[in-house]
């Protein structure tokens, strides 16, 4: 399992980095290997506004459908287009296929990457 | 296996339609095609074969067990179909003047009446296609008692646990409901906490299996309700688990509101292959005037009360999906029914108990109608997967049971016999399940490519998600 030193994560397993003064998003190694092959996914549109703990987009793989969570209360920036053709690129790539850039604030607990690895071994 | 549209010969042909004994009326001729449409071209001879190769492909309840979890394969007695058959029942128009259809009325009357009795409701529409129809239906009715008391706009929330069938949360996104979902507890029940946490003045209503798709009974299950009527939201029963306590305990008695009934699952009409089904959806009292039952006096489908929600499908419903719910009823009557649930549940513990020593299960101990067991431990060690062994049983020659659902248990594998599988059946089945589990783990990269001698063997799931085809295109 792959949980980059540098990013913070939430126990739901989104990961979020902070970039130019926006959070960028995308969903955990775990997670994707628990999803399987991801099939599908649908982004928010920009300017939506979530509060955190919200479902901002959902994954579908040939498994389930599940939301992604946002720790971040504030406004989508901007979404990964480049997602909606090539879903795979989550399997592949889960740390360099973000999800969305929101602006706004953390307003969830996050985790640093050693205990997100606790939280996965627990779970 | 070639379609019909690639066995096509043009000229070829069966020669069944008479010659036309009409006038023969002219249209348009802006509105005629300028090409003939592509029908196939194919001898009767060359049809029959392709029926029956499909045939020769297809697995149902006829051929084996079917332990399809929260789906209810049960065997479907051949008297319904004998009554389906009857020529008073087939031999009518939806239309026909009522005068004319009293029988085929009688029928529908009694199902309804019988339903309301085993439910504990007060009123039945048969109106709905089938289940997700149904929730349908059953939230829209729902929706329509907040909006008369002016509470539409602000009643906006419906609540769903996170173990619930998927249908749930899309039928309150369909009626235009935010879906809120709440944690369950470790064996699928309630949360009792979470439940009180997520009520207050927006709550539209709760969506509720009992028992639940981990097979447990929710014994919270009249606080459940208690709480969501305090918040003034109402209690809807997703039928799909009634089989486990048909005749036994009532929806109505847990102080659920309105329900749908999948006549294809609990009631053996036929499921799967476009059944078709039938979501028969009951209510309280109170909800009545809002159901899109019609009263017309003299032609059907033409007339309904101020307050209805209107018709949701063209005239009564699957008719001859609810004569069969009928003679089902009729034959097995009071005491049947309940004893049909009861063996439901003998089966599936007889069959968990076979299995307990081989697959672990997600809840120890007694369940319902169904229960889960999970690959959770030997994914993670071997790579063997719940996938693998539902594709090793088809190479048994069975059908397997449901996979990756309920979605809190990981590595899922839902069984549900039903009642009409004997004690032979049920330890033929657990031989294979057991079979099947030590062959994945004694080789689970073989497992991954099961099943070796079905017609087809392991498909590609994702590029048929990625990139479904979905339609035969000509070549021309």
């Amino acid at each position: 399992m792959n949980t980059p030193a540098e990013l913070k994560y939430t126990k739901d397993h989104e990961w979020v980095k902070e970039e130019d003064g926006l959070f960028v998003i995308g969903i955990t190694d775990y997670a994707q290997d628990a999803l399987g092959d991801i099939v599908f996914v649908n982004l928010p549109e920009i300017d939506d506004e979530f509060d955190g703990g919200d479902a901002v987009c959902d994954v579908e793989s040939v498994k389930a459908v599940s939301d992604v969570l946002t720790p971040v209360t504030g406004k989508v920036v901007e979404i990964n287009e480049d997602l909606l053709d090539a879903p795979e690129m989550v399997n592949e790539d889960p740390y360099g296929a973000w999800f969305v850039k929101m602006e706004g604030e953390i307003t969830e607990d996050l985790l640093d990457a050693a205990a997100y690895e606790t939280h996965c071994k627990d779970n | 296996m070639e379609l019909l549209f690639e066995k096509s010969r043009p000229g070829r042909s069966h020669g069944y339609l008479p010659a036309c004994d009409t006038p023969v009326y002219s249209f348009d001729s802006s509105l005629l095609r300028e090409t003939d449409a592509a029908f196939p071209a194919l001898s009767e001879n060359d049809i029959s074969r392709h029926y029956s190769a499909l045939e020769e492909r297809t697995y149902g309840v006829n051929d084996g067990i079917y332990p399809l979890g929260s789906c209810t394969m049960k065997y479907n007695p051949k008297i319904n179909e004998q009554c389906a058959a009857l020529p008073g029942f087939t031999d009518i128009h939806p239309l026909q003047n009522r005068d004319t259809v009293q029988g085929c009325m009688e029928v529908m009357d009694l199902l309804k009446r019988d339903l309301c009795e085993i439910t504990g409701m007060d009123a039945m529409t048969l109106q709905p296609a089938a289940g997700a129809h149904g929730e349908f239906t059953g939230m829209m009715l729902i929706k329509r008692y907040h909006e008369l008391r002016g509470e539409g706009e602000i009643r906006n929330k419906v609540i769903v646990p996170d173990s619930s069938h998927g249908t749930n949360p899309a039928t309150g996104a369909m009626n235009g409901l935010t879906v809120v979902s709440i944690p369950s507890a470790e064996d699928g029940s309630v949360d009792l906490e979470a439940l009180k946490a997520a009520v207050g003045e927006d709550t539209a209503g709760l969506m509720l299996t009992n028992p639940n798709t981990l097979g447990i009974f929710d014994k919270n299950i009249t606080e459940i309700t208690r709480i969501i009527h305090e918040a003034g939201g109402l209690c809807y029963y997703d039928g799909a688990n009634l089989n486990a306590v048909m005749g036994v305990v009532r929806p109505g008695d847990m102080g659920f509101d309105c329900i749908h009934l999948n006549l294809h699952k609990t009631f053996s009409t036929p499921h799967g292959g476009g059944g078709p089904g039938a979501g028969a959806v009951g209510c309280k009292e109170f909800l009545k005037d809002y159901l899109p039952e019609d009263i017309s006096a003299a032609y059907p489908g033409v007339c309904f009360g101020e307050n209805s929600i209107g018709k949701v499908r063209s005239f009564q419903g699957n008719f001859l999906v609810a004569v069969r719910a009928l003679a089902y009823v009729l034959s097995l009557g009071r005491e049947g029914v309940r004893k049909s649930a009861q063996t439901a549940v003998l089966n599936a513990n007889y069959l968990k108990a076979l299995l307990a020593d081989t697959y672990e299960m997600a809840n120890p101990g007694l369940c319902m109608h169904e229960f889960v067991m999970t690959m959770q431990k030997e994914h993670k060690e071997t790579g063997a997967s719940a996938l693998d062994i539902a594709k090793g049983l088809l190479d048994e020659g069975i059908h397997p049971p449901t996979i990756y659902f309920p979605l809190i248990v990981h590595e899922a594998l839902m069984a549900e016999p039903t009642e009409t599988e004997s004690r032979e059946s049920l330890e033929k089945t657990a031989d294979i399940f057991r079979r099947v589990y030590e062959k994945a783990l004694a080789d689970p990269e073989a497992a991954h490519h099961w099943p070796v001698s079905a017609v087809i063997g392991r498909p590609d799931e994702v590029t048929a998600a990625r990139k479904p085809v979905l339609r035969w295109h000509s070549d021309n």
